[in-house]
């Protein structure tokens, strides 16, 4: 097999500069990509990474600098100039249509005709099949719908069109977001294999321990600014951290090693339809209760079961909250009770997004400031406002609209909401999802502060890393079922991978 | 402390302009449209009668384009308004002419009869998964038949005194009607803006999940919701009925669109979340006057629907823009 990699750049970005109305986006960056390379591009949210993916693939036009294909200097005039020239990009939301099948999906756009100009059927699926084949995912079947298909599959297929359209350098937004474990070793294995044929592959993710895994080259961007360009091999993770954050970083997770208070919460023998069976577990005062599972375990059909906001039936289990038996139907008694869920997906779950930020933080009180037709205003703006401070969010004020809201800040005000409750136990499944470093960080001093003011707190991840480092004592999660529980020393990957793929601990 | 009165005076301005401020487009667009009705008919179009009569028909239509923008806001919608009103005129009249029985229990009982349609929609939008569009849409079928079978077919006169209600006059000025209208405003007005069900409303239609979430009873709210449209239905159904001096089995023919006409032009947004009373008279004063106007002029019957569906989607079209300016600059 060739030499897939030579030293001659097969794309430069040089010099980009790019404004939005007035503001500055991208302000003089470089990027430069060699064949079969996979380089990575972080930076915080807002750091200019999707404009600049943006422009390089023609959905955007450079406002100055110069971009180089193969070393000749290019003006890319649109998307289909740019996928013309082998450049496509893989968006963090998916853009296949379910109902259709694979083949039509690949073929998106580009269906070849019949010499009476009818759509031909066959050619795409018999081209798909090849494809497939050629990359050894022989269990995708072409004429399958898109919908029936695994979150990782479809990324396959998602990947199987930029291929199709021959397409030399592809840009991966988010890659890993909605895969398992197993299913993240796999895309790897496939992006090396995509490596070694020749393509490269621009890698963009908040999860740092990833880039390490399958990336060589690593580009850093800072409020619209290029960083640097740097080795992974020779980078340590606090310096890359540091780059992109702009200042020195102690360390990423707090130093909170936990106490046992009284006990906050006791599940018994819990079992609600096919995803929640057996569970019993309890929570005490001071502790980061950490819950691990691949997807589909089960944790969140748990905690939303306690929460009593499940989609199927609750068939059995007796909650306690600080020692007493609580009757827990619907989430008002829940929140009644001292207890609340912030859920897995802050925009469509835990955010009213058209409405602003005092509305969203004091929804679940109203009680508090709304007494049969008349509105204290006042209260309603103190509460808000004082959350509003101690959670440091990063807005214009109380009455601008959590959609405009950085995804940390959206989070910060799904938190606020909750805490505004004044619970006494605090469920949180993926406080972190697709949140950039800085405010994972915040987030994570957050979560150590109110665990030591004595909220027992219950947190939800799929991130090894941050389960592992943030936890005080750990539940895993396997197939609807909790398979062993960890203490302190005891919790690390090993252990926790071990419990999460099928062993059982003592 | 005076400090804390003056947050207090300064919040309730912000929030008086804010709302005046939303409907500036609209506003202007309204005292535009008299301004040229004036130019054109010699200012005959300004006459006191002429304006009482267009705010006496705004009146009559208001209580269903309000019912319409709440079950907009959160989220649903109703389209069986027009029949339930129908259903409210007929048993109204029908109760009086031909049992003879006193005003207030035939009132109560026509108003009730919608009422108790508008709780079966509620009933089968919270309970079951089906949509608002469909269950009102079959409704508005079913009542319209109720209305027939119990009118068989023909409108039934009621007692001329029980006519006197809708065409006359309080302190021999202003349209009863418009009384009523102005009663289910404020009533409306304080439910929307001031109670937790209000709020409930808009967060639901906001984010159903969110509201679901942060523990507000989605389905007794909802249910609520189209109880209060059915009741609404049933006032404007017998105020018709008074005013027409019969129960009419084909009144309401189109009131929901009309309904929701008003309601967007207003402001509401037909994705749920959005929406204010005050928007949705302004709306319907846009359009009534618009179609007073034409009227006015003598300009052809079927002229007017072409120029009522142009004013429609360029309200709209106003208000998409106006809103994408705004998320623009705050992004």
């Amino acid at each position: 097999m060739e030499k897939a990699r030579n030293d001659a750049p097969i794309l430069e970005m040089k010099g980009i500069c790019k404004a939005f109305s007035g503001v500055t986006v991208l302000d003089d960056v470089h990027f430069d990509l060699l064949k079969g390379e996979v380089h990575a591009l972080i930076g915080e949210n807002g750091a200019g990474k999707s404009t600049l993916m943006k422009i390089m693939n023609g959905i955007h036009s450079k406002d100055a600098g110069e971009i180089y294909i193969d070393g000749e200097l290019v003006e890319l005039k649109g998307v289909a100039d740019a996928a013309r020239r082998g450049i496509s990009i893989i968006h963090q939301e998916l853009s296949l249509v379910p109902e259709m099948t694979v083949a039509e999906n690949v073929f998106l756009g580009r269906m070849p005709t019949t010499r009476l100009g009818f759509i031909d059927d066959e050619t795409p699926v018999r081209e798909t099949r090849r494809l497939l084949h050629g990359f050894g995912l022989d269990a995708i079947d072409p004429t399958q719908r898109i919908r029936d298909l695994s979150v990782a599959q479809q990324q396959m297929v998602e990947i199987m069109r930029a291929l199709s359209t021959d397409a030399r350098i592809i840009v991966m937004d988010e890659p890993t977001a909605s895969l398992t474990d197993q299913e993240i070793d796999k895309l790897f294995v496939f992006i090396e294999d995509l490596k070694n044929r020749g393509h490269s592959i621009v890698y963009i993710s908040h999860r740092m321990e990833e880039l390490y895994k399958v990336c060589s080259r690593c580009t850093v961007l800072r409020d619209g600014k290029y960083v640097d360009t740097v080795n992974l091999a020779e980078t340590a993770y606090d310096k890359l951290v540091s780059m992109m954050v702009g200042r020195e970083f102690a360390s990423f997770y707090p130093d909170y090693a936990g106490t046992r208070g009284k006990e906050l919460l006791r599940v018994e023998n819990l079992n609600a339809g096919k995803q929640v069976r057996d569970i019993n577990f309890n929570l005490y005062q001071g502790e980061i209760l950490g819950f691990y599972g691949l997807m589909g375990s089960g944790r969140t059909e748990t905690m939303r079961a306690i929460f009593g906001v499940s989609d199927t039936e609750v068939t059995s289990g007796d909650i306690y909250i600080e020692g007493v038996k609580r009757e827990i139907v619907k989430p008002m008694d829940a929140i009644r009770n001292g207890l609340i869920l912030a859920p897995e997906s802050r925009k469509d779950q835990g955010l009213v997004l058209i409405q602003d930020i005092k509305y969203n933080i004091t929804l679940a009180v109203m009680e508090q400031f709304i007494k049969g037709a008349r509105i204290d205003y006042r209260k309603e703006d103190d509460i808000a406002r004082s959350f509003y401070g101690k959670l440091d969010v990063r807005a214009s004020g109380l009455s601008q609209l959590v959609q405009n809201l950085s995804g940390g800040n959206q989070q910060k005000i799904v938190l606020s909401k909750c805490l505004a409750t004044d619970p006494k136990v605090l469920i949180l499944d993926e406080p972190t999802r697709g949140i950039d470093i800085g405010a994972k960080v915040a987030i994570y001093e957050l979560i150590a502060e109110l665990a030591s003011q004595g909220i027992g707190i219950i947190m939800i991840s799929s991130e090894m890393p941050e389960v592992i480092n943030m936890s005080t004592r750990m539940y895993v999660m396997r197939e609807d079922r909790i398979t062993g529980s960890l203490e302190g020393d005891d919790i690390s990957e090993e252990q926790v991978l071990k419990l999460s793929l099928g062993g059982q601990n003592e | 402390m005076s400090s804390e009165n003056v947050k207090k005076v300064s919040m309730r301005r912000v929030r008086a302009e804010q709302s005046v401020k939303s409907k500036l487009g609209l506003l202007i667009a309204f005292v535009l449209m008299l301004a040229i009705f004036a130019l054109l008919t010699n200012g005959e179009f300004l006459r006191w009668r002429n304006m009482v009569n267009l705010v006496r028909t705004v009146s009559l239509y208001a209580p269903v384009a309000f019912a319409m923008t709440l079950c907009l806001i959160i989220g649903g919608i109703d389209l069986s308004v027009g029949a339930l009103c129908a259903v409210a005129s007929t048993y109204c009249a029908g109760l009086l002419a031909n049992y003879g029985l006193n005003t207030g229990l035939a009132l109560v009982v026509g108003i009730g009869m919608a009422t108790a349609m508008g709780t079966v929609n509620g009933l089968l939008i919270s309970r079951t998964s089906m949509p608002p569009f469909i269950v009102t849409l079959s409704m508005m079928q079913a009542a319209r038949g109720v209305a027939y079978i119990y009118s068989a077919g023909k409108p039934i006169r009621t007692p001329t005194d029980f006519g006197s209600l809708a065409n006359g006059y309080l302190f021999d000025v202003i349209p009863y009607p418009i009384i009523v209208m102005l009663v289910v405003m404020v009533v409306m007005l304080i439910l929307l803006n001031k109670t937790r069900f209000g709020r409930s409303i808009y967060t639901i239609g906001g984010n159903r999940e969110a509201a679901r979430f942060s523990g507000i009873d989605v389905r007794s709210t909802t249910l609520w919701v189209y109880i209060i449209s059915g009741l609404l239905c049933g006032i404007c159904g017998v105020i018709w009925a008074s005013r027409l001096y019969s129960g009419q089995p084909t009144l309401g023919s189109g009131a929901e669109m009309n309904a929701i006409a008003s309601a967007i032009v207003g402001g509401t947004s037909m994705a749920g979340g959005s929406g204010t009373i005050g928007g949705t008279l302004l709306g319907a004063f846009v359009i009534q006057t618009l179609t007073s106007g034409l009227e006015f002029l003598d300009v052809p019957f079927y002229y007017k629907f072409i120029v009522q569906g142009a004013v429609i989607i360029i309200a709209v079209y106003i208000d998409i823009k106006r809103k994408e300016i705004a998320a623009r600059k705050h992004s």
